[in-house]
């Protein structure tokens, strides 16, 4: 842009107006702070839409440990050989081009008296509102025998990138005929579908590698997200192949011995070759550290994504207790921006609109055999409530699977760009 | 919201006991003299081959853009995978307006605004689809449907601020450049083109799950706002 003067003068009338602003809060300083710690679909997008909209009128800082994201969503689908671990992977380069100060620290501590973050590389960072998406930490001890420290033996493949490599090279050295075991998680968990998709994409890699090798999964919980869509791909696409051990018959009963590579359910013990052990989980500690926690989640106000604790402290994405929505990626990006929204409506007096929230989250079963689960949702005094919704069904015909995969394609061409800009 | 409207055989058993009247709604000797304005591009009856337009024997209860060996669009070919099906209803609909139901299509054809003119045209096209007896016809009091919005929707000023917020739920699926990998772009339309569609869907007369939820929650106030968005993105 050209500096002339009357870009200079407009600036500065703006500027003038702004001050004026009752509903200013920058006091005492010149700009308005926000301090965004997380860079996932949550963190990401609310400090994109944040330094977007106000035109320069907000400081952003967005605090991310790391220089590359891996997405979670699209993790399975390279673990079915769909797509190369690079396709997964996003910068920050053009938030920090759209005004965002990215800072790849941790955040190690938050004042919420002072108002301020501290990074772990010793930097403190003052703000007016504070927005924390940190994603998922795992419950110690939920799966006995397993801890952070047998990660390598026993992967979870739960926060993407080098793990999610890993255990796709576990499956590819398995023994002919070798077993491979996972060990879902209790609800509530990051993406309910996640773990089933995963095994329809694990078992998709072994039928051409591995055919004679078999599939277990102990899950603790009766029932899991689109169930008859999955077990009706399973019969279809993998007969014989994958044995689900719901908790009647022991599957909330597991432990594991990383050492051994031995998984025991209700008592019994199997050996195995592979075991994705997808542990209980809660939000990320800083939430915790943060005050913002009561038990394993943050709760947050519907309208607008607030701490119920605290409100100059937003908590966004799987983090956050909402209500109905699901933990994804999704979900995460419409909660930021009607975050998004409110907070630049309270620094800057902007409009602010009515909370709309949606997520869809599809799933790939076998090549274009596609299948999704989605819905509206709108706040409540109590929470933020299902509106309305959808499912596929089972039975469809393979024309509707195909197009519904070319969708799930197109899906993440567009948020990884409404995210990561 | 369009009432769920079971697959009307007991209908179709009514018409079919009562021999002949199973063209009582439209009269196709006048749906013949009307078909003029579709034959510089489609032929129907014995013989019928594609031309610019697909021959349209058979065309109800077929699924939309599937007559092997012809080119469709892509938005034709996406509204048949989607489970777009060829009924009284979805021809009505097309023929009414084109692009209302399938946004993109290369059908070159304004529509025909008459409703008993269309009711007409079909009947006739009825004749050559096989066993015209048991093909669902629509109901009588349904008929004639007028899809038509509302003027006074049409001509709604959007409020793009509004529609800039909207618009971010939007762009979780569509893409703001406007480019198009699976999901169709929606960016730099007509107004008219784009309220249409976004009725459509919420009506239900567009199929697709995730679009008839989201257009269904929208008043005609905010699909005008989307509208005055997506047509002037930068
Ligand atoms: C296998 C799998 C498949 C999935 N598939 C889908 C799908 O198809 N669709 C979908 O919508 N969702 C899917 N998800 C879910 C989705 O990945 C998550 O719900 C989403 O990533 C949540 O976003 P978030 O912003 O809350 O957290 P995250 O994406 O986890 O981001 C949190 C970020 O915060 C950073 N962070 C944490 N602590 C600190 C700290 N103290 N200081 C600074 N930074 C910190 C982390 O480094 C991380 O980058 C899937 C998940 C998995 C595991
Ligand atoms: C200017 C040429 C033109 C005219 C006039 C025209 N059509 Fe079409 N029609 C097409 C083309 C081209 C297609 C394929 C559209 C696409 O792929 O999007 C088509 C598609 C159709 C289809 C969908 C066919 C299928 O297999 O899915 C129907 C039904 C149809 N036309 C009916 C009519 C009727 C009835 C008329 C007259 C009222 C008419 N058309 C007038 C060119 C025309
Ligand atoms: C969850 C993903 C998703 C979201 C969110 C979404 N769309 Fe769509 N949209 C689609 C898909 C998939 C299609 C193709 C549907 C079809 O085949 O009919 C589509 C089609 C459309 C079309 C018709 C395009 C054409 O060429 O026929 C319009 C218009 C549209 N969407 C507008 C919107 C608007 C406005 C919003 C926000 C209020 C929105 N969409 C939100 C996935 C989405």
């Amino acid at each position: 842009m050209t500096f002339n003067r009357r870009t200079f003068l407009g600036g500065s009338v703006a500027a003038a107006a702004a001050l004026k602003s009752p509903s200013l809060l920058a006091a005492g300083h010149e700009k308005p702070r926000v301090v965004v710690i997380g860079g996932g679909p949550g963190g990401a997008t609310a400090a994109r839409y944040i330094a977007k909209d106000s035109e320069g009128k907000i400081d952003v800082t967005l605090v991310e440990p790391s220089r590359t994201y891996f997405t979670c969503f699209f993790s399975n689908l390279y673990l079915g050989g769909f797509k190369e671990m690079d396709e997964l992977a996003h910068t920050y380069g053009a938030l920090a081009m759209g005004g965002v100060n990215v800072v790849h620290d941790w955040a190690i501590d938050v004042n919420a008296e002072a108002s301020n973050v501290t990074l772990a590389g010793g930097d403190v960072l003052p703000y007016d509102k504070l927005i924390i998406s940190p994603g998922i930490d795992f419950i110690d001890d939920s799966v006995p025998g397993w801890s952070i420290a047998a990660q390598n033996a026993m992967p979870h493949a739960y926060k993407a990138g080098s793990q999610t490599e890993l255990l796709k090279a576990q499956i590819m050295a398995m023994r002919e005929g070798g077993t491979f075991a996972m060990v879902a998680p209790p609800n509530p968990f990051r993406c309910p579908p996640g773990p089933y998709e995963r095994v329809s994409m694990v078992a998709h890699t072994l039928q051409k590698t591995n055919p004679t090798a078999k599939i277990i999964i102990a899950d603790p919980k009766e029932k899991f997200s689109k169930m008859a869509l999955f077990q009706e791909g399973w019969a279809d696409h993998y007969a014989g192949m994958i044995d689900w051990i719901g908790p009647e018959f022991g599957g909330g009963n597991v432990s594991v011995d990383p050492r051994a590579m031995t998984v025991t359910i209700d008592g019994e013990i199997t050996q195995v070759d592979v075991c994705n052990v997808i542990p209980a989980q809660k939000a990320g500690r800083i939430a915790e550290i943060a005050g913002v926690t009561d038990g394993n989640w943050a709760p947050v106000n519907p309208t607008d994504m607030s701490s119920r604790a605290n409100p100059d402290i937003y908590v966004l994405g799987d983090s956050a207790q909402q209500g109905d929505m699901p933990k994804s990626g999704f979900s995460a990006n419409s909660q930021a921006k009607v975050c998004a929204n409110a907070v630049r409506g309270a620094l800057t007096g902007s409009r602010v609109f009515p909370a709309k929230y949606s997520n869809t989250c599809w799933s790939l079963i076998d090549t274009n055999d596609g299948v999704k689960v989605g819905a509206t949702y709108e706040p409540t005094e109590e929470k933020i409530a299902k509106v309305d919704g959808f499912i596929s069904q089972t039975g469809e015909d393979d024309a509707t699977r195909r197009a519904t995969y070319e969708e799930s394609v197109g899906w993440y061409s567009g948020i990884t760009a409404d995210i990561f800009g | 919201m369009r009432p769920f409207r079971p697959y009307p055989l007991v209908l179709a058993a009514i018409l079919a006991a009562s021999s002949g009247a199973a063209e009582g709604l439209g009269d196709a000797e006048k749906g013949a003299a009307l078909f003029e304005q579709c034959k510089g591009c489609h032929m129907v009856g014995d013989g019928a081959r594609d031309r610019i337009g697909p021959h349209l024997n058979g065309i109800f209860g077929r699924r939309a853009g599937t007559q092997g060996g012809f080119a469709y669009s892509a938005s034709m070919t996406r509204a048949g995978m989607d489970g777009l099906v060829w009924t009284a209803e979805t021809l009505d609909a097309y023929i009414e307006n084109p692009r209302a139901l399938v946004s993109k299509t290369r059908m070159s054809y304004r529509g025909m605004k008459d409703a008993q003119d269309r009711a007409d045209l079909l009947a006739y096209l009825r004749r050559h689809s096989d066993s015209p007896a048991d093909i669902p016809e629509a109901e009588p009091t349904a008929r004639p449907t007028d899809h038509d919005l509302d003027p006074a929707i049409l001509a709604l000023e959007g409020d793009a601020e509004y529609g800039e917020y909207l618009a971010t739920e939007c762009l979780t699926c569509h893409r703001a450049d406007g480019s198009a990998t699976g999901i169709p772009s929606i960016t730099h339309w007509p107004a008219e083109d784009f309220v249409v569609a976004m009725h459509a869907y919420k009506s239900k007369l567009r199929p697709h799950p995730v679009m008839q939820m989201m257009a269904g929650r929208l008043s005609a106030e905010e699909i005008a706002a989307l509208a005055a968005y997506f047509g002037n993105i930068d």
